[in-house]
């Protein structure tokens, strides 16, 4: 159980970064999305992981139950992940139509002809 | 009478969603709205610091759950602080959006500048970490939709790199989150420094992870060193009133840091010995030297600031890093005033770029209309930013460095200041006499030339400078200028008022050297209801 969860956590993170340092707008979002996953499961063990018990404790002593506080927790991240995702592919969308190409660094050559204007005007 | 201290919150979160859906299609309306509410958030602020100035610790407990169980919001002497600089910055901000027409070139201006301020008050309010999260949250969806205010090819690029970064950090911040929760079992901020002074120093390692994860979720939102290359490429593609605006989101950041490394992981901590600031401080002189060599290196003007703004975070950090209650109280004057300082110079650009052929570019070109007003402001807030007297950046620095003296790291902390500096003053100079002074040496028949030369970048400076043709001729009317004027006086009076705003703020950061009192106050039903 701990070893199917922690292993989990980890390749959907390491998938997530090496997603998000891709140069296209879609596998970013992917990345991010892969990211938030690997958070929510990170986020529900952080309660310690206990299997078949109840999520609030019934009776004081020694009931085995499961932490409820972070399954709320986890609920309020995944909400919150899931607007933030329609949010960012609102925008990827929006920068791609009016960029008409969906890389998501701005262009270099948009600075250096500013910089070749500059030195010319400023230079002489 | 403790009912106001949810009134910041409450008050936009309503407001918003009514301007956004009711006044949408009258600008008139919605402009009246959004003044009539943020000059009242300015009273409830106002109302808030005088309530705070006595140094009792006010709680709000959400739905009457007590502390730790329920969600509390605490306002102390610098929760009041932030509150106050918020709504000042707003009321200009608002000013300057709507007199000079921002506000129109797109979409919900005013209702995303509500949710926005909902965002950073409940931030400045909360004291609950999960809660500080989902304000984090609140303020960052506005401000996605701020910074794409009004589009543009450029504009939409950087916005998308924005809000990435952003949601890479807001993850990073779950991951911290859920380390803390492993680590210690709560959330709730006091309570939480109640169980880490409590933990022993055997199972440290997993709370020094969380400290530091915490520490570099807030860095990337006060854009520290290794973090900060957002804002550069963020702020100078930002809407010039907007940029002005999330002059309180990098303090957002380092409220953070100062709330959460003073109370929960402070110095007297044990199991975080002194790790906040091992690696504070040289994040920090390293901000301050990315910003001035950016202020130098600087090709725009909107970059320039940017990296201004960079370089002011750092200097400010470097007090916070001390982590002793004179060196915070310096920082949180250098706070106050680098926001008003950036604000200035971010609302003063967006008047000068507007109504030069070249946008934001640093090169000589024929005067604009009212090249001596531009120029005589330029000079004020570039003084202020740079930190020379006689304005409030002065006085900031000068007790920043008096409170290095007596650390270890006053060498390198004073060295790091006064370069920065300079190099600051180096910078707007620069750029002060090409945008101003070269352009009186310039005949206006030249104008043909720098018009020609402009055309590659016409689209790129198109995004820039929405207004047009026409509106480059026009002189700025004083309902234009007076934001500007207003933030400058800001510095003045801060100035002028060193002396009382020192001493309040100077309370503020005993308080906060003191976890003790908002423990106790927070946590202070705790016996009866768990009985």
């Amino acid at each position: 159980m701990e070893l199917v969860v922690a292993s989990s956590v980890g390749v959907l993170t390491a998938g997530g970064v090496y997603l998000i340092l891709r140069l296209r707008a879609f596998p970013v979002i992917l990345g991010l999305a892969l990211l938030s996953y690997a958070v929510n499961v990170f986020l529900f063990a952080t309660g310690r992981l206990a299997i078949n018990a109840p999520p609030v404790l019934q009776l004081y002593g020694e009931a085995s139950y499961t932490d409820p506080l972070p399954q709320a927790l986890v609920l309020t991240a995944i909400v919150i992940s899931f607007g933030m995702t329609a949010v960012l592919v609102m925008v990827a969308l929006g920068a791609y139509l009016e960029a008409d190409d969906d890389r998501i660094d701005l262009e270099p050559d948009e600075e250096a002809q500013a910089e070749t204007t500059a030195k010319k005007e400023t230079g002489a | 009478m403790t009912h106001w201290i949810i009134a910041p919150v409450i008050l936009p979160a309503l407001l918003a969603p009514i301007i956004g859906f009711v006044m949408r299609h009258d600008i008139g309306l919605a402009r009246a709205a959004s003044f009539a509410g943020t000059i009242a958030l300015l009273a409830i602020s106002v109302g808030l610091t005088v309530m705070a100035a006595g140094g009792e610790t006010f709680v709000y407990e959400l739905g009457n759950w007590p502390a730790p169980f329920g969600i509390v919001l605490v306002l102390d002497r610098l929760a009041a602080v932030m509150l106050l600089l918020t709504a000042l910055l707003a009321i200009v901000v608002l000013l300057h959006a709507t007199a000079t027409g921002w506000d129109a070139r797109g979409r919900h201006f005013h209702a995303l500048f509500q949710f926005q301020l909902m965002g950073v008050m409940g931030a400045f309010l909360t004291g609950d970490a999960f809660n500080l999260f989902v304000f984090f949250e609140v303020l960052l969806i506005a401000s996605y939709g701020l910074m794409i205010h009004s589009g543009g090819r450029v504009r939409m690029k950087a916005g998308l790199q924005y809000v990435v970064m952003n949601l890479a950090g807001s993850t990073l911040f779950l991951f911290a989150l859920g380390t803390v929760y492993a680590a210690t079992g709560t959330l709730n901020i006091a309570d939480l420094a109640e169980k880490v002074r409590a933990l022993p120093v055997e199972d440290a390692a997993l709370v020094r992870v969380a400290a530091v994860l915490l520490m570099m979720v807030f860095a990337i939102k006060a854009a520290l060193f290794p973090v900060q290359f957002w804002l550069p490429a963020t702020y100078s593609n930002a809407p010039a009133p907007v940029a002005a605006l999330f002059a309180i989101m990098t303090k957002v950041g380092a409220y953070a840091i100062i709330r959460v490394h003073t109370i929960v992981f402070g110095p007297d901590v044990a199991v975080t010995d002194g790790l906040t600031a091992t690696w504070l401080m040289p994040a920090a002189v390293i901000t301050l030297a990315v910003g001035a060599v950016g202020v130098l290196g600087a090709r725009r003007l909107m970059p320039l600031l940017s990296f201004a703004v960079v370089g002011s975070m750092g200097t400010m950090m470097i007090a916070v890093a001390a982590f002793t209650p004179y060196a915070m109280t310096s920082a949180l004057y250098y706070l106050v005033h680098s926001t008003f300082s950036a604000a200035a110079l971010f609302l003063l650009a967006d008047l000068v770029v507007s109504r030069r052929q070249g946008g934001d570019l640093l090169r000589a070109e024929p005067p604009t209309v009212q090249n001596g007003l531009f120029a005589a402001l330029f000079f004020a807030g570039a003084i202020g930013m740079a930190g020379m007297p006689p304005l409030s950046g002065f006085l900031g620095k000068l007790m920043i460095l008096d409170a290095m003296k007596p650390t270890p790291e006053m060498v390198t902390a004073w060295v790091a200041i006064l370069v920065g500096s300079l190099v600051t003053i180096v910078g707007f100079a620069r750029a002060g006499s090409i945008l101003f002074w070269k352009a009186t040496a310039m005949a206006p028949d030249a104008s043909e030339e720098a018009d020609a030369a402009a055309e590659p970048n016409a689209e790129a400076d198109a995004a820039r400078r929405p207004a047009g043709e026409d509106a480059a001729k026009r002189p700025a009317g004083a309902m234009e200028v007076a934001p500007t004027v207003l933030a400058l006086a800001m510095l003045v009076v801060l100035a002028a008022g060193a002396g009382p705003v020192a001493q309040y703020l100077e309370a503020a950061s005993g308080q906060l050297f003191d976890p003790a009192g908002y423990v106790s106050a927070v946590l202070g039903g705790q016996g009866e209801a768990g009985q």
